[in-house]
């Protein structure tokens, strides 16, 4: 649900948390933040989604670097073809 | 064929193929609103197919379909040639106002609306075939005539259906909607009002984007005009942000126009809400409603005018009261700082019986037509108190008790006061009305039985609170000096005078003041803009 602001927007809004949707279904999306050994870290965490999760796909992204908010187009992309997205990182 | 003159709106759509058709394209246009699961939408699909193969290369013939589903369904029963285009957005039906399928619109090649059938009628397929053979230079389509009955009513537009009508509305709105937007998320959306600090401590109805719009249908005011700069933060209120509180309060659009007169009464100068919210005092705004907008909105007037159980009272007074807090920034505890604060606080807000008064009502009293629809607010104590007299026959008499029970407003030591309001009930207007005295004529009595001697107002061991003598611009008083006689109030029109309550009950009630005049508060009238 959305609301129009009735005050007079002084204060930032607060983001609140999405929907928790249950046992997931659909895709997951793996976005792996460009730190070292990040690849490691999404393999191993694929790895136990798939043995615990069989029927739902997962699929792997990468932002270009680690110093700056993933790119617009990428979290569309994640978004649009995804129901879930764990973000990780690694070092 | 006369010209309607009517623009129609632009638009751009896709057929089926996916390829975009754009409205208007520079030539005739026959647009064709149908939905799938209309009977009388599938006796005209061969129609519009006719039209389209004879008339198709020289003007745009298109059938816009309301559900992506059916659209598919029609074309592919009816084996269509014409384009399909997808309004299931239902958008390009709302803007164009179509409230029946199917509807026939013929259009000029600048957009201009030339001619509109809706359902189906064959005499008027006839003569719009013709017309378009005219338009064309092309021949008419043979068509079998008699297999089409004479008439047939066509169904609801999709975009008419309650639920649906309203989100277009908000959506078309929406585009002159500036305000942030807030996602509630997953949270329980009334609990969410009260952790962002947006209700009174009561809750409060989301003001959704379809609610705000719905609200918006009470007045003509553009929703970016700024009705008022509200204090403590001197924030401006749009119509817009007064819509979203208003719909927090619970007001139907019709209380709206109210709403908006109240806000521009208390953000006058002279008003000083700011005082009135912030004062340690308990004060509030007094919000009383005359003319015929009363009836309209179904005010309470009579008994428990001033309590609770009515929504026009409640909702427009929690309105202001809301926006005050939102907009303006007045929280309790932050800018508004009352020792007590007050039942009052949260609304206060009712109409006067001018019915049931033997006088000229209140807005009359401050110069308008007894006709308009006026709102005015006074500064005053957030609750009213009553006043009992069972006995008194005589206006002499029971204006002696308004008196006495006005001394106590303030204090009874404080003399000189100003603006209060006293609210006469029914039983006790009909003993005043027997001895035909004026208002005028009460408040002299007022002023009369409420004087007290300045040796009895002044500061003393006694009781410490009261009017010291250089108030009076006094030494060292004579005698006489010390019996002169001060009324309670400064003026007699300070004692402001309505009906309300109900048949039953010899007690009148009042609202005491707060400071009152030049600084402090002055009451303020303000005309309510209806929406006829």
């Amino acid at each position: 649900m959305q609301i129009v602001d009735p005050t007079d927007e002084r204060v930032p809004i607060r983001r609140s948390l999405a929907k928790r949707p249950g046992t997931p279904v659909g895709s997951i999306a793996l976005l792996d933040i460009s730190k070292p050994r990040g690849d490691v870290l999404m393999n191993r965490l694929e790895e136990r989604l798939k043995e615990r999760l069989p029927g739902v796909e997962i699929r792997r992204y990468r932002k270009p670097t680690f110093a700056r908010p993933a790119p617009e187009d990428l979290r569309r992309r994640i978004a649009e073809e995804n129901g879930f997205v764990i973000e990780a990182l690694a070092d | 064929m006369e010209k309607s003159g009517k623009q129609l709106p632009a638009f751009t759509l896709k057929d089926l193929a996916a390829n975009e058709r754009s409205f208007p394209s520079g030539r005739n246009a026959l647009l064709c609103f149908v939905k799938e699961d209309c009977p009388t939408c599938g006796l005209t699909m061969p129609l519009i197919e006719a039209a389209c193969r004879a008339f198709g290369t020289k003007l745009d013939v298109w059938a816009i379909g309301q559900d992506a589903e059916g659209n598919r369904k029609l074309v592919e029963s009816n084996r269509l040639s014409v384009p399909m285009l997808d309004d299931s957005a239902l958008s390009v039906s709302f803007a164009c106002g179509i409230e029946i399928v199917p509807t026939i619109v013929l259009a000029a090649p600048d957009g201009a609306e030339l001619r509109r059938l809706e359902g189906f009628d064959r005499a008027e397929w006839r003569n719009l075939l013709a017309e378009l053979a005219r338009i064309s230079g092309l021949a008419v389509p043979g068509i079998d005539w008699e297999s089409y009955p004479a008439q047939r009513p066509g169904c609801g537009s999709k975009s008419v259906e309650p639920d649906v009508a309203e989100r277009l509305e908000a959506a078309a709105r929406g585009h002159r909607l500036t305000a942030r937007r807030i996602e509630i998320g997953a949270q329980d959306e009334f609990e969410f009002m009260f952790e962002r600090g947006l209700t009174d401590g009561l809750p409060v109805v989301p003001p959704t984007p379809e609610r705000v719009a719905r609200m918006l249908t009470g007045t003509r005011r553009d929703p970016q005009e700024i009705v008022a700069v509200l204090p403590p933060n001197l924030a401006p209120a749009s119509v817009e942000k007064l819509a979203a509180n208003a719909v927090m309060a619970g007001c139907r659009s019709e209380y709206f126009p109210v709403v908006l007169a109240a806000i521009e009464a208390i953000a006058a100068p002279e008003f000083n809400i700011h005082g009135v919210m912030a004062t340690t005092w308990g004060a509030t705004p007094v919000i009383i409603v005359n003319g015929p907008i009363r009836h309209r909105l179904g005010m309470n007037m009579g008994m428990m005018a001033l309590g609770y159980g009515n929504r026009a009272n409640a909702t427009i007074g929690r309105a202001v009261k809301l926006a005050l807090r939102n907009i303006g920034g007045a929280r309790p505890g932050d800018i508004e700082r009352s020792t007590f604060g007050a039942i009052g606080k949260f609304t206060t807000c009712f109409a006067e019986w001018e019915e049931r008064s033997p006088w000229e009502p209140l807005h009359v009293e401050r110069g308008f037509a007894r006709e308009e629809s006026v709102v005015t607010v006074f500064g005053l104590e957030a609750g009213s108190r009553q006043i009992a007299d069972q006995h008194s026959r005589t206006a002499h008499a029971l204006c002696a008790s308004f008196a006495l029970g006005l001394e106590a407003c303030w204090h009874p030591k404080q003399h000189l006061s100003g603006e209060v309001l006293l609210v006469v009930s029914p039983e006790h207007a009909d003993t005043i009305a027997r001895d035909k005295w004026s208002k005028a004529q009460v408040r002299e009595r007022i002023q009369q039985a409420s004087a007290r001697p300045l040796r009895e107002l002044l500061p003393d061991q006694e009781c410490g609170e009261g009017m010291p003598l250089k108030t009076f611009g006094l030494e060292n008083p004579t005698p006489e000096q010390l019996a002169h006689r001060v009324p309670k109030f400064r003026r007699p029109e300070d004692i402001n005078i309505i009906v309300a309550g109900g048949e039953a009950g010899k007690f009148s009630a009042i609202f005491a003041g707060w400071l009152s005049g030049p600084t402090g508060s002055i009451s303020v009238s303000r005309r309510v803009e209806e929406v006829p």
